[in-house]
């Protein structure tokens, strides 16, 4: 047994440990696929094409979704500025990769989501105004619109796969046609739920997909500091889950993949990982300041890989799209994200009875003793 | 009737919401075939499927996450954590998301789920499983916990816990697990949360416990009998919420009062019924209010357990004391 040596250079997954005069058979290997559709020109590549790469319609809708959202990016950032928003989480140049989750998936699913996948959410019926809502400090903007079963935002990192393969579990165990779908960071694969739930996802045979979106930041941490491992997606081999890498800023691509782990949710085939490759072209959130440790070449570079742009060029060479149609939508996204705006600064205030409402179905007796005292004292100090 | 331990009672309790209830389910470490390291779900698996009793992975975390996630799907899940000490993982799930997944998403999700764990010490026990942290989960806001002290009381708290909307922490006193037999029927029956349980009346002064120690409390009041002292033994059963009510009566009717947990002092439930009785029953008092709990140490392995437990003499010291003042 002497002479162990793992290779641990993070360029080959072929990690071998070596025994002297010892013959070794390989019992399992693997590989990483990885999916890119739409070039960042704008050129479509690959021998099989999806449908959706010439469903126009589609894609003009979901480009639109894609300006939407990322107008409205900066006009919540912009209100975090003027102090009219707590601090808020951007989705710059995550919108492919976000939009393409919402869209693959059935109203049925159950979305498990991390914090800053608006796009996703606004497909399948969060409003503009309730993402507002929530980063402006009031606990109605988790009572969102949509399908009714989907997960809150959640901040602690990675909980939320453990919770999507708990609904996956729920709906296997009904007998029900749906899947799951949970969303991770490159950091947050470093957490023990996100391995655990691949785990319960191999070992339940789950229908679950684990989304890792991939944008090379965990606030200032780079992704090589996350793990030496040349991929993130091969963490779901540890499960014998499917598990493949995506052009996270390809549209085309990342909806091919997600739908076609959902399928293989829904026909009891078991759950799939899809490492998403973005950028996260904001600082973490409007908190941060990224220019303390990211270098600027960095970003400017990134930028020529962002998802809308190469949507832009790639309806327009198929002549889908054009330059009025172009000022039509930052119109209408303008329009649209000045009424969720005002909706949000409309919103009903809060009493401090609000504190206690929705704590229990039923108010212990100490509380209810507590929320008379601060609806007395709230009153007094309105006078 | 045939007379059942409390750890046989709990196996009725999830039995019978196992059978009422399709959207109950039992999951944790060892639950299924085995039954659970302390045979709590003894023969579950072999009744009512392995897909209603579920083992788990090895991975706490794990086990609570999914337990909330399928809790805001519309079941009913009842995780075991095998062991308290092993409850730490899970803690992440349990306060930053069972405890206010209601009140965050304003009642649109919910989290009607039980976490059960067998707790405290007495059993000669290996390191870490000996240990008493309720008040760490009484603290938080948004979970109950619940103690039951006897066979009925476990199978009683247990449908209720079950049955209640909201998440519940049943941590089960493992040390009288298999102690005293008693006749439940399974009837179905579910006893109130949130409310103290007066289990002897008495005049002379006031002892509150939970779980466990509710044996040495009783005999401690026994032996005050025989001297002619009247005890009033409160089981508090939800160390979160209290109900603070039943304790000021008691203690405007004995103005005196011991309260006996086996956790350590610092920052407990007894810590919160002294605080209360401070200030809200301060002046039905004739004598401060005394605690007999374990000690700010490490709970020592099992060599030395019993000397930091409290005793029947620790607490006749203490009502000793209460006693003197006039």
């Amino acid at each position: 047994m002497t002479g162990l040596v793992i290779c641990l250079n993070g360029v080959t997954h072929h990690c071998r440990p070596h025994f002297r005069r010892v013959k070794l058979t390989t019992v399992a290997s693997f590989n990483i696929d990885y999916l890119q559709y739409l070039t960042p020109n704008g050129d479509l590549v690959g021998d099989k094409k999806p449908k959706v790469a010439t469903d126009f319609e589609h894609l003009k809708s979901i480009y639109e979704l894609m300006v939407l959202t990322r107008t409205f990016d900066a006009k919540a950032v912009a209100l975090q500025r003027t102090g009219k928003l707590g601090t808020y989480a951007s989705s710059l140049g995550h919108e492919a990769v976000h939009i393409a989750m919402g869209a693959a998936m059935q109203e049925a699913d159950v979305f498990a989501p991390m914090y800053r996948e608006y796009g996703a959410q606004f497909y399948r019926g969060v409003k503009l105004s309730e993402v507002l809502l929530y980063w402006g400090g009031d606990e109605r903007g988790s009572n969102f619109s949509g399908p009714q079963h989907d997960f809150p935002w959640c901040v602690p990192i990675a909980t939320q796969c453990t919770h999507a393969a708990g609904a996956a579990l729920a709906f296997k165990l009904r007998g029900e046609k749906r899947a799951a779908v949970s969303v991770v960071g490159d950091g947050g694969s470093s957490k023990g739920d996100f391995l655990e739930a691949i785990n319960a996802a191999s070992a339940f045979q789950l229908p679950m997909v684990m989304m890792i979106v991939n944008n090379q930041w965990a606030i200032s941490v780079p992704r090589k500091k996350q793990s030496q491992g040349r991929t993130l997606a091969q963490k779901g081999l540890a499960g014998g889950l499917p598990s493949i890498q995506v052009d996270g800023n390809d549209y085309i691509a990342v909806y091919t993949a997600v739908k076609a782990a959902l399928k293989r949710a829904y026909e009891g085939k078991g759950a799939s990982v899809i490492e998403a490759i973005t950028y996260r072209l904001s600082d973490h959130t409007t908190a941060d300041d990224a220019s303390r440790y990211r270098p600027d070449d960095e970003v400017e570079n990134a930028k020529q890989f962002e998802p809308i742009k190469r949507m832009r060029k790639y309806l327009t060479s198929q002549g889908q799209w054009n330059e009025q149609l172009e000022n039509q939508l930052i119109n209408t996204c303008k329009v649209d994200v000045d009424a969720a705006v005002e909706e949000y600064q409309n919103a009903s205030d809060l009493s401090v009875a609000d504190m206690f409402d929705h704590m229990y179905e039923e108010l212990p007796h100490d509380l209810a003793e507590q929320k008379a005292y601060a609806q007395a004292m709230e009153e007094k100090s309105n006078g | 009737m045939a007379k059942i331990t409390m750890v046989e009672a709990v196996t009725m309790a999830l039995a019978h919401e196992l059978k009422n209830d399709k959207d109950v389910v039992v999951l944790g470490e060892d639950v299924g075939i085995n039954g659970g390291v302390f045979r709590a779900t003894n023969g579950l698996a072999q009744t009512f499927g392995e897909d209603r009793v579920i083992d788990t992975p090895l991975a706490e975390a794990m086990i609570a996450g999914m337990t909330v996630g399928m809790a805001t799907q519309g079941m009913k899940p009842i995780a075991e954590a095998q062991f308290m000490g092993f409850i730490y993982p899970m803690v992440e799930h349990i306060i930053c998301h069972a405890a206010r997944m209601r009140n965050r998403t304003r009642g649109r999700l919910t989290c009607p789920l039980v976490i059960r764990a067998p707790y405290g010490g007495g059993i000669h026990a290996p390191e870490h499983h000996s240990e008493s942290t309720e008040a760490m989960f009484a603290h938080m806001p948004g979970i109950r916990v619940v103690i039951p002290s006897s066979p009925s009381r476990a199978y009683g708290l247990l449908l209720a816990a079950i049955r209640n909307p909201d998440p519940v922490l049943f941590l089960e006193p493992k040390r009288v697990y298999h102690l005293n037999k008693e006749e439940v029927e399974d009837d179905g029956e579910e006893y109130p949360l949130d409310m103290c349980y007066v289990d002897r009346e008495g005049d002379d002064v006031t002892l509150i416990t939970w779980g466990a120690m509710m044996k040495e409390t009783i005999e401690a009041a026994n032996i005050l009998a025989e001297r002619g002292i009247s005890a009033e033994i409160i089981d508090v059963a939800t160390v979160s919420p209290l109900d603070m009510d039943t304790i000021h009566e008691s203690v405007a009717k004995t103005g005196r009062c011991v309260i006996i947990q086996e956790a350590a002092k610092h920052c407990s439930v007894s810590s919160e019924i002294a605080a209360n009785l401070a200030d809200q029953g301060l002046y039905n008092l004739n004598a401060p209010v005394k605690r007999v709990t374990g000690y700010d140490t490490i709970m020592p392995l099992f060599k030395l357990e019993k000397k930091y437990m409290p005793s029947v003499d620790r607490i006749l010291d203490k009502v000793e004391q209460v006693l003197e003042v006039s």
